[in-house]
């Protein structure tokens, strides 16, 4: 054999078509996991402005003169992408323990004949509780 | 009558469902082959009298046309019964003998035909051409090398079988002069069945994005027939630790992330991501002290 033919990480993922439930399921478990993760990081930089609250740190929001805490989070509150990138969340964290729950349950080898239709199960219920959400999320924004 | 004809012990029917005959994978598959489930069935009896249009991979190294990878397409008249195999084994003898495929047994026992078959690595003995949606398309399995046309290959795929020791081992095997036999209870039989089904036709390494990423991920298969072994009864404790301190290396069972690819295109039907995980739960039970 002189020579052969390595067809490459490009056709790999050229494959994304032909993937089955199961792989599906892990690179949404990857992503939604990471996605927490950053989340963890954006809350934690948001609640810790009530240090600066404590120390009596004020900041004016719709020309009213605030704590540093509670106009941050009013402010942020108020922008509509906020609400839509709120539902987002829900729908990865929804996801992500649906999906984690049924790993679990393939990590003790129960009901592993439907893997597949678990992941199917997480997923519509994942968009069924983010579509239910959608109202208590919009209230009250202005566009 | 001069032997003791003993009457048989009547049997409990076994846990297993392929023993019980509730439903088997074949069965499965032949119900879903009748209710129409499978991809494009009801061009089932259209096909006859038909041709069939292959579009095969091509790739020579050592023919000027060849090096850059092509598919080539082939008309072949359908015949009941055609086989994706038998399918190119006709395009070959009829159309172009440099054709190049593996193939021995042609009835799914050596292992040697698995293809990637429109987007699903299969056996091209075991797959039926009227289950297929048209152009087949059929390529060498991929993640791994392609020596020529569908030829790919299989060294590291047989590496990682070899590094798992696939071989009976106990210091208390009896002397082959005894003539003893070495007997497994029926109920250890049965637990190990499904695994010892492989024919090492490299299929599920191949659908594995975990194999594909990690190259000394010794693979389902290669764990599958560790499995064999480690369930074995009759191999000593001693000789299970040691088959488990292999499985739990870095690239060994941990690697699987229950994608289930595996289980999905294994030809024999064998439930490898549950041998995997029933590995992976032994391997921390081996570790576990409370102390
Ligand atoms: C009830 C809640 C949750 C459940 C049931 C859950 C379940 C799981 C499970 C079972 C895994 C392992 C997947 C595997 O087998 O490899 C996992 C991975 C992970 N989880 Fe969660 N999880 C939950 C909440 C969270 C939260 C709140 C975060 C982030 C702050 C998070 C971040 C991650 C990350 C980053 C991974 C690893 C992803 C990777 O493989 O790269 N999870 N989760
Ligand atoms: S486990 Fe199944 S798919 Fe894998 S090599 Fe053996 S027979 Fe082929
Ligand atoms: S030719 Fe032997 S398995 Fe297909």
């Amino acid at each position: 054999m002189s020579q052969s033919y390595n067809r490459g990480l490009i056709e790999d993922f050229g494959r994304w078509k032909e993937f089955s439930a199961g792989m599906w399921a892990w690179i949404f478990h990857k992503f939604t996991g990471w996605m927490l993760i950053g989340y963890l990081f954006t809350h934690i930089a948001v609640l810790s402005t009530a240090i600066g609250a404590a120390q009596g740190e004020t900041m004016m929001l719709a020309s009213e003169q605030v704590d540093v805490y509670t106009g941050t989070i009013q402010g942020l509150e108020s922008l509509f992408i906020i609400r839509v990138l709120e539902v987002g969340l829900l729908a990865v964290a929804v996801f992500h323990i649906l999906n984690g729950l049924r790993l679990l349950m393939v990590d003790l080898g129960i009901g592993l004949t439907a893997q597949d239709k678990s992941f199917y199960a997480s997923l519509i219920l994942t968009g069924v509780i983010t579509v239910a959400s959608v109202p208590t999320f919009l209230t009250g924004v202005g566009l | 009558m001069s032997t003791q004809q003993q009457e048989p012990e009547t049997q409990e029917a076994p846990e297993d469902p392929e023993m019980k005959g509730t439903q088997s994978p074949q069965e499965r598959r032949l119900e879903e082959k009748e209710s129409g489930l499978t991809e494009d069935a009801d061009s089932a009896g259209d096909l006859e009298g038909e041709t069939v249009h292959l579009k095969v991979f091509r790739y020579d190294p050592e023919v000027e046309g060849k090096q850059e990878p092509r598919f080539d397409d082939f008309h072949v008249p359908f015949e009941k019964g055609m086989t994706v195999l038998d399918a190119v084994m006709y395009a070959r003898d009829e159309y172009d003998s440099s054709l190049t495929f593996r193939h021995s047994c042609r009835q799914a026992v050596c292992g040697s035909d698995a293809f990637f078959v429109n987007g699903k690595q299969r056996l091209g003995c075991k797959t039926q051409i009227v289950e297929l949606e048209q152009p087949v398309r059929i390529e060498p399995l991929p993640h791994q090398e392609v020596v020529k046309d569908l030829v790919v290959d299989m060294d590291h795929f047989y590496d990682q079988m070899h590094a798992v020791e696939p071989y009976f081992q106990d210091e208390e095997t009896p002397a082959a002069a005894d003539l003893e036999e070495q007997r497994q209870s029926p109920e250890n039989r049965e637990k190990i069945k499904m695994s010892s089904r492989c024919i090492w036709c490299g299929a599920c390494m191949s659908s594995c994005n975990i194999a594909a990423g990690d190259n000394e991920y010794l693979g389902p298969a290669a764990i599958n027939k560790a499995y064999k072994f480690a369930m074995d009864d009759r191999e000593s404790e001693a000789i299970k630790e040691h088959r488990l301190r292999i499985l739990e290396q870095e690239h060994g069972v941990w690697r699987c992330q229950t994608q289930f690819s595996c289980t999905e295109v294994c030809p024999k039907d064998i439930p490898l991501t549950e041998h995997i995980q029933e590995l992976k739960r032994e391997a921390v039970k081996k570790n576990l002290k409370f102390w």
